[in-house]
C-alpha cells in the first residue's frame, strides 16, 4: 500500500516526531521570513476536496507550492462528482492523470481509507468525515512545542462537539502517545463514554471548570450545527455551559494557552475577548499549518530527502 | 419418478429423534423410509453418503431474492441457486421488493416465477402493511391463500405499535406468525455500525443495541396482549435475547431466529470502513455476540436465519455510510454454524440440524424438516470434515458482498436434494 497519511493513530510516535522536526526547518525565522525550496519540483498534487473549507486547503496549496511542487485544487461542486459519478471512477479518473499525491477532504468517514484499497496514489488525509484530520493534529502539537512546553505529561483540556470531531480524535491518539494528560469535555450527548478507552491518557468530565483546573493547553473545538442531526443540546444554553470566557482562564495553569482549529464561532464556544487574548494562539497554529503540511508532503512525496 | 436412494449416511432427524447410519428411500417426490440397508430396486439413483451427515431439507426462513424490481442483484432462479449450494431446500424470501409482496397477486407471482426457474422450494413471506409503509395492513388472508407463509414489514419495522397490535390480532385469525425486523428507526436513525467502542473510534455514527431492544420488548408485550405468534427475525443483542427467554418462560408464542454473522462477527472484527460488513442490524460488541451464541445453547433462538441480502459490487464500493445494509450469506451458513456451535463443541448434531430444520418449520407451521415416511422429500447432505475455502467469486448468487470470503471452513454442504432430485452437489 502506497505510504500517504490517513490518520495519527496507526503512526509511531518516532514517524509523528520526524515530521514535526522537519516542520521546524520550514517554520519562517526572522527577516528571511519565507523561503522557496525546489524539494518536490516537477511533483503533482491534487487538492481534491469534497467539503467546504478555506484554511485547510489553501494551507496544503501554500505547502505544496512552497516546496516546487504543482498543486491541482479540485472542489466537488466543480467536478464530476456533481454528476453523479462514484468515488471510486472520480479518483481512478485523476489517478490516470498521475498525480504523485491525492491530499483528500470528504464528509464521509473512511472515504480515503476506502480508496487506498483500490488506488496506488498515496492519499494525505485533510479530514475525513467524524474520523481523523492528522495534519491538523500535527500542527496543534508543533504549536505546542513551540511554545517550549513538552507534550509528556502536559494537561490539555479538549472542549467541545467531541462525538463529531475529527481534530479531537486525531489530537487524542497524538497527545496519548507522547503521554500527556487529556481531559475530553462537552454535553454527555457530544461526549460518548467509550471515548475514555479510545487511548491512554483519557479522562471525560460535563463539567467544564472541572475540564480547565490546571490545563496547560485549551483546545476549544468547534460546535459543528451541519453534523447534528437533531438537538443533543439546547443550542441557547450551549455558550452558558460550555463556551469559554475568560474568567475560565483563571483556573487554568498561568502560562495557558488557548488553540482552535477553526473557523470559530464568537459567542458560540469562544468568547471574543479570549479569542484575541494573549493567551489565543490561533493564527500561530495556520501559520504551523504550512510548515507542518510541507513535512507531510515530503515525507508522502519524497521520503528518503534528507533536510537541506 | 425413480427413487434415490441415500445409502450409508449418518441419519440425522431430530423431529424423529434418529441419530444412527442408515438409508433414506425417497420416491415420487416424498420420503419412503429410513432404515438399514434398504434393498436398492433396480431403476434407482444411489447417492453414497458414507461419513457424511444425511438430514431433512434446510430451511432459511429470512432471505432476500430481489425479484421482482431488483433483478440485477439477485433473482428467484439465482437464489434458489445459491441456496442449493448452501444446503437449503426451502427458503422464504421477504416482500421488500419491487412491488412489495402486499397482495395475493405480488405473492402469485412470486410463487409462479419460483415454479418456473426455482431449484428449491420458495415460501414467500408477505408484508404486514401495504406498501410496507406501516400503515394500513396488507390483504394478509388473501396472501395467505397464495402461499405466504409469514407476514414481515423486514427493513421497515412497523413503528406504531397500534397497527403492530392489529396485525398480530389479524395475523393469528390465519395463524400466521408475525416476524418483526426489530429496530426502532428514530433511535437508529442515520446510523451505519453498532453504536460502541468501534463506531466512536471510527468516528461512524452508531446503531445502538437499545434500538433493537426496545421493539422486542413492545412486540413481546403485543404478543402477551394478542396471543400472536410472534418472531424476532435476525436477533443480534444480549437484551432482546433475554427478552425472548422470559417470553418462553412465561409461555408466550415468541421465537427467535439468529444469523450466522450475528453468531460469528463482532463489530471489532470488522477491517475499517470494509462495507462487506455492513449489514442491520449490525454485527454487535462481543458482549452480544456471547449473546446469540448462548442464546442458541440455550434454547431462546428456534432457528438459524441467513438474512441473504445481495447488493451488486457498484453499490458496495462507496463510502461507508451511503452503501445499502446487507450482506449474502446462503452458501456459508453451515460453514459458519459448524464452526462455531458445532466443532467449538456448544451444541451437538441434532441440535445444530433442529435449527435448520424443525426449528424454522415449527416457527412457521409447515410440514417441512423431517424425513418422517411421507414427507417432502428434501435432504441436505453434509459433510463434518471436509476443508473448503469460499470463494465469492464463484458464488451462485448474483453479488459478491460476503465478509467470509476466503475463509476457510471444516465441514459443510456435499449435495442438496429437493423432491427426490439431486438440485445441487460440491
Amino acid at each position: 500500500m502506497p505510504q500517504g497519511l490517513l490518520g495519527i493513530e496507526g503512526l509511531e510516535r518516532k514517524e509523528i516526531q520526524a515530521i514535526l522536526d522537519r516542520a521546524r526547518d520550514f517554520q519562517p525565522r526572522g527577516e528571511h521570513a519565507i523561503r522557496k525550496y525546489d524539494l518536490l519540483r516537477g511533483r503533482m498534487v491534487v487538492n481534491l476536496f469534497f467539503e467546504a473549507s478555506t484554511r485547510t486547503r489553501t494551507s496544503f496549496e501554500i505547502a505544496a507550492k512552497r516546496l516546487g511542487a504543482d498543486a491541482v485544487s479540485i472542489t466537488a461542486q466543480a467536478s464530476s462528482v456533481a454528476k453523479g459519478e462514484s468515488l471510486v471512477d472520480t479518483l481512478n479518473t485523476l489517478a490516470a492523470m498521475h498525480p504523485d499525491a491525492i491530499i483528500m477532504r470528504h464528509a464521509a468517514s473512511g472515504a480515503p481509507h476506502f480508496l487506498q484499497r483500490y488506488l496506488d496514489t498515496p492519499i494525505i488525509n485533510a479530514g475525513d468525515g467524524t474520523h481523523e484530520h492528522p495534519t491538523q493534529a500535527l500542527l496543534d502539537a508543533r504549536t505546542i512545542l513551540d511554545r517550549g512546553a513538552r507534550l509528556e505529561g502536559l494537561r490539555v483540556a479538549i472542549i467541545g462537539d467531541i462525538a463529531h470531531s475529527r481534530v479531537a480524535r486525531s489530537n487524542v491518539y497524538l497527545l496519548s502517545k507522547y503521554g500527556a494528560d487529556i481531559v475530553l469535555c462537552g454535553p454527555a450527548s457530544l461526549l460518548p463514554r467509550e471515548l475514555a478507552q479510545i487511548a491512554g491518557g483519557v479522562t471525560l468530565t460535563t463539567d467544564m471548570d472541572e475540564a480547565i483546573r490546571d490545563a496547560d493547553v485549551i483546545m476549544m473545538l468547534r460546535v459543528q450545527l451541519e453534523r447534528q442531526h437533531e438537538a443533543a443540546f439546547p443550542a441557547s444554553e450551549y455558550f452558558q455551559f460550555y463556551g469559554l470566557r475568560l474568567e475560565h482562564l483563571r483556573l487554568a495553569k498561568p502560562e495557558v494557552i488557548v488553540m482552535h482549529p477553526g473557523p470559530i464561532n464568537r459567542g458560540r464556544e469562544i468568547a471574543s475577548e479570549v479569542a484575541d487574548s494573549q493567551r489565543s494562539v490561533i493564527l500561530t497554529q495556520v501559520e504551523n499549518g504550512i510548515a507542518v503540511r510541507m513535512a507531510v508532503l515530503e515525507r508522502v512525496l519524497c521520503p528518503h530527502a534528507e533536510s537541506n | 419418478m425413480p427413487a434415490l436412494l441415500i445409502k450409508n449416511g449418518r441419519v440425522v432427524d431430530p423431529a424423529s429423534g434418529l441419530d444412527g447410519v442408515a438409508d433414506v428411500w425417497i420416491e415420487d417426490g416424498a420420503v419412503r423410509g429410513v432404515a438399514q440397508n434398504i434393498a436398492v430396486p433396480e431403476a434407482s439413483a444411489v447417492f453414497d453418503a458414507t461419513g457424511l451427515v444425511v438430514a431433512p431439507g434446510f430451511i432459511d426462513m429470512h432471505v432476500h431474492l430481489r425479484e421482482p424490481g431488483f433483478e440485477h442483484a439477485e433473482t428467484i432462479e439465482t437464489g434458489s441457486r445459491a441456496a442449493a449450494a448452501g444446503g437449503f431446500t426451502t427458503i422464504c424470501p421477504m416482500p421488500n421488493t419491487a412491488p412489495v409482496n402486499d397482495s395475493a397477486t405480488v405473492t402469485s407471482y412470486i410463487v409462479g416465477k419460483a415454479r418456473e426457474h426455482a431449484i428449491v422450494n420458495v415460501l414467500p413471506i408477505g408484508a404486514i402493511t401495504k406498501g410496507s409503509q406501516g400503515e394500513q395492513l396488507a390483504e394478509i388472508g388473501s396472501m395467505r391463500e397464495a402461499g405466504a407463509v409469514a407476514i414481515s414489514d423486514d427493513g421497515r419495522p412497523v413503528m406504531n405499535a397500534r397497527v403492530m397490535r392489529r396485525a398480530m390480532e389479524f395475523a393469528r385469525s390465519f395463524g400466521m406468525p408475525v416476524v418483526n425486523h426489530c429496530e426502532d428507526l428514530d433511535l437508529s436513525a442515520g446510523g451505519d455500525m453498532h453504536e460502541g467502542m468501534e463506531s466512536v473510534r471510527l468516528g461512524l455514527r452508531g446503531i445502538p443495541g437499545c434500538s433493537e431492544d426496545v421493539m422486542v420488548a413492545r412486540d413481546i408485550l403485543l404478543a402477551e396482549v394478542t396471543g400472536a405468534r410472534y418472531h424476532v427475525a435476525h436477533i443480534s443483542s444480549r437484551h432482546a435475547v433475554e427478552m425472548v427467554a422470559f417470553a418462553k418462560a412465561r409461555g408466550l408464542t415468541v421465537t427467535a431466529e439468529a444469523t450466522p454473522h450475528h453468531l460469528a462477527l463482532a463489530d471489532s472484527e470488522m477491517p475499517p470502513y470494509d462495507s462487506n460488513y455492513k449489514m442491520k442490524p449490525p454485527l454487535r460488541s462481543t458482549c452480544d455476540v456471547s449473546a446469540v451464541l448462548e442464546g442458541v445453547v440455550n434454547g431462546a433462538i428456534d432457528a438459524i436465519a441467513t438474512d441473504h441480502a445481495p447488493h451488486p459490487g457498484s453499490e458496495k464500493m462507496q463510502e461507508f455510510e451511503n452503501c445499502p445494509f446487507g450482506i449474502i450469506g446462503l452458501e456459508t451458513a453451515l460453514g459458519v454454524a459448524l464452526e462455531k456451535l458445532f466443532h467449538s463443541g456448544k451444541i451437538g448434531l441434532p441440535r445444530l440440524v433442529e435449527l435448520f430444520t424443525t426449528g424454522p418449520a415449527r416457527i412457521l407451521g409447515i410440514k417441512r424438516g423431517t424425513l418422517a415416511p411421507g414427507a417432502p422429500g428434501d435432504v441436505t447432505i453434509f459433510s463434518l470434515d471436509r476443508e473448503w475455502t469460499y470463494d465469492v467469486n464463484k458464488s451462485m448468487s448474483k453479488s459478491r458482498n460476503s465478509p467470509f470470503h476466503g475463509k476457510s471452513f471444516r465441514g459443510g454442504p456435499v449435495a442438496t436434494v429437493v423432491a427426490g432430485h439431486i438440485a445441487w452437489q460440491s
